[in-house]
């Protein structure tokens, strides 16, 4: 061999500090700028939600893949390839497969019959206040799941990179993303927090572009030689295999569908996703944004198994665990490896700020959930005018924010695309049924929208609380307390097919009918685009 | 807010029902059905099908083929392969089956549309 792997002695990492900080630094005074110049025509609620409703497909694709690939997509399957090996590569599988189902089933459809929040589309043709509370109240959940999720990838990357791994150190550093990310959406509204979607996707994926062909030239631009280095390093020739990680017992094993179910049916159900569809102006251009997300992210997804790989050759296992941040620091040790300093530096700093802007998407849509279907829809009754409308958003706004440092200072040593796979599996159980219901079954009612959507909620919610991600494992959030009923670390198998079940039961025992005006109205809507919000002209 | 007049909301008195039977509709509805539903099944049935193999086949999935790649490397591509090939096939169709129809019902619908006073106003005039 003539590529030695020098270790990686992380104790270096800490001298790169200061230009960490300074890329990322450079990074947030020109996204600042441009969200500043972007937010002087947020006017409307359709400006502050939906961005005027004017980007084109292909930029509102490009900030789906920003949206999309969080810090999961790249430090989490980055390390889960790294250290599980093929098991790792099943996320970006199943990560990129379920948009098949928004493209096909949800997007254009979406686009046509809602405005502002996933809720617009559900509580179309049934009962508005019922609807849209639990609609509201799922969106709630399933961005709390995500936010935690990225909050736990800020400590990681963070106590590699400053070397800190002292709780008041980190905490202190994911009150500065929490307080950057809650300027970004107050001031940008939907179009600013668009344009660092945009922005940060190009970075990254740039960056791990850069970072796939230089692993692949080290190799020779040869693929079985990358996996035989991982192999050689790693002293384990089933890292190519299925199974590592879960194929050691039954229950793994039926684990492991769990999460396949729950990453190809959560994507079109993941409320930030959703809302992205309305900041264009028609079905096609959503048809489009689909197109070009799918593209990015498939090709992200195929430089990840290189860099994993790549991890787990040049990095080596071992040194990645023993890292500060643990899994989650093979993609950043990848880079020093390869790159030195400044490669680090951009690739922290592409971290930080994708971490930055998932968090904005995340906090955006939540508030347009609570202002939008809670306080317009719900406790003013309709009677709120479109400025005291925003005006709740913002302060939603502060108070997801402040939610979310809290949160993230809890969260830690997690993969990050493992937390994510259960944000994924509470929005497959409490909203995939009831979109697809509400579009497809002319049938459906309020009664079955209720039991899929809380049964849904209720059942994934319960089931993580019982299983061992909570309690009674080493790893565990509580590791002291032992309550873990439930043996599967996924909820996905159970509460998506109950979800499913209770919608349909739910609805053929309501004996009240559903509006059949509404339901043509919904069903002509969604598939010709009659009457759908056009792009507001400034 | 002058310009949110422009935005149309629900166009308020469309007969939806009379739309919804028309055999125009009919026909936009069963071309995006059946479409949209046996491409939905094939694929989860694939993506299904790989994952049981991951699962349950792991000395299939570890035969090596050529190299240090094996038959899971190959499958899991080929993954990747089938989603962009039926993203590029959903796209031709809805441009050559789909938009075309949905166009002609749209400008119908929105052609005939009357405003809060039942006055008939065109598609640009509102």
């Amino acid at each position: 061999m003539t590529f030695m792997v020098p270790a990686v002695n992380v104790a270096d990492l800490k001298d790169t500090t200061a230009l960490n900080m300074g890329i990322f630094a450079l990074f947030v005074a020109i996204t600042m700028v441009i969200v500043i110049r972007a937010s002087r025509n947020n006017k409307t609620a359709a400006d502050y939600y939906a961005a005027g409703r004017s980007f084109t497909g292909p930029q509102n694709g490009t900030a789906i893949a920003g949206d999309y690939l969080s810090a999961a997509s790249f430090l989490g399957i980055t390390g889960a390839i790294a250290i599980n090996g093929y098991d790792g590569f099943m996320y970006s599988i199943g990560f990129l497969v379920a948009w098949l189902v928004a493209l096909l089933l949800v997007a254009e459809l979406l686009r046509n019959t809602g405005k502002f929040t996933m809720a617009d589309v559900l509580s179309f043709r049934l009962k508005q206040r019922p609807v849209r509370i639990a609609a509201a109240i799922s969106t709630l959940a399933v961005c709390f799941f995500y936010l935690l999720a990225q909050m736990a990838g800020a400590g990681s990357l963070i106590s590699l990179l400053l070397g800190i791994s002292d709780w008041g150190g980190q905490a202190l550093v994911i009150i500065v993303v929490g307080a950057l990310m809650i300027m970004y959406v107050l001031i940008g509204g939907m179009k600013g927090t668009t344009w660092v979607q945009i922005i940060k996707a190009m970075l990254l994926i740039a960056g791990a572009a850069v970072m796939t062909f230089w692993v692949l030239a080290i190799y020779g631009f040869n693929l079985s030689d990358l996996l035989g280095g991982a192999v050689e390093t790693s002293k384990n020739p089933s890292i190519l295999n299925p199974g590592l990680q879960y194929g050691k017992t039954e229950t793994s094993k039926l684990d492991f569908m769990s999460l396949g179910l729950a990453l190809v049916l959560g994507t079109a159900a993941l409320p930030h996703v959703l809302m992205r569809f309305y900041t264009v102006p028609t079905a096609k251009e959503a048809r489009k944004s689909v197109v070009w997300s799918i593209w990015l992210i498939g090709i992200f997804y195929l430089f990840t198994l290189v860099l994993g790989y790549g991890a787990a050759a040049l990095v080596g296992a071992d040194t990645i665990k023993g890292a500060p941040g643990g899994v989650n620091s093979a993609a950043p040790l990848l880079a020093f490896h390869l790159g030195g300093p400044l490669l680090l530096g951009f690739i922290s700093a592409v971290a930080f700020a994708t971490i930055l802007a998932v968090v904005a998407g995340l906090t955006i849509t939540a508030a347009a959930s609570f202002a939008h279907d809670i306080y317009a829809s719900v406790i003013a009754k309709g009677k709120a005018d479109a400025n005291t409308e925003v005006k709740v958003a913002r302060r939603t706004v502060v108070v997801i924010g402040l939610l979310a440092i809290v949160g993230g200072i809890f969260a830690n040593g997690q993969n990050v695309a493992f937390l994510v796979a259960l944000a994924f599996a509470v929005a497959a159980s409490a909203n995939l049924p009831t979109i697809v219901y509400s579009l497809f079954w002319r049938r459906f009612t309020t009664q079955g929208a209720i039991w899929s959507m809380y049964g849904g909620l209720g059942s994934a919610i319960i089931l993580i609380a019982l299983s061992p991600v909570v309690s009674g494992a080493k790893t565990s959030m509580i590791p002291g307390a032992n309550f873990a009923i439930f043996p599967l670390s996924n909820p996905g198998i159970v509460s998506i097919p109950l979800a499913f079940l209770l919608g349909w039961l739910g609805t053929v025992l309501d004996k009240k009918l559903e509006d059949t005006t509404k339901q043509a109205e919904m069903e002509v809507r969604s598939l010709t685009g009659v009457g759908a919000e056009k792009a507001t002209n400034h | 807010m002058g310009h949110e007049a422009q935005e149309t909301d629900a166009p308020a008195f469309v007969d939806f029902k009379e739309v919804q039977s028309t055999e125009q509709f009919q026909e936009l509805r069963k071309r995006h059905r059946s479409f949209v539903f046996p491409m939905a099944i094939a694929f989860l049935l694939w993506y299904f099908a790989y994952v049981l193999l991951a699962d349950y086949a792991v000395g299939f999935m570890s035969t090596k083929v050529w190299g240090n790649i094996n038959i899971g490397l190959i499958l899991g591509l080929l993954q990747f392969v089938s989603t962009f090939a039926i993203t590029g096939w959903y796209v031709s169709y809805s441009n050559r089956k789909l938009d075309p129809i949905a166009a002609e019902i749209r400008h119908e619908i929105e052609g005939h549309e009357f405003d809060k006073h039942g006055n008939r106003v065109s598609g640009e005039a509102k």
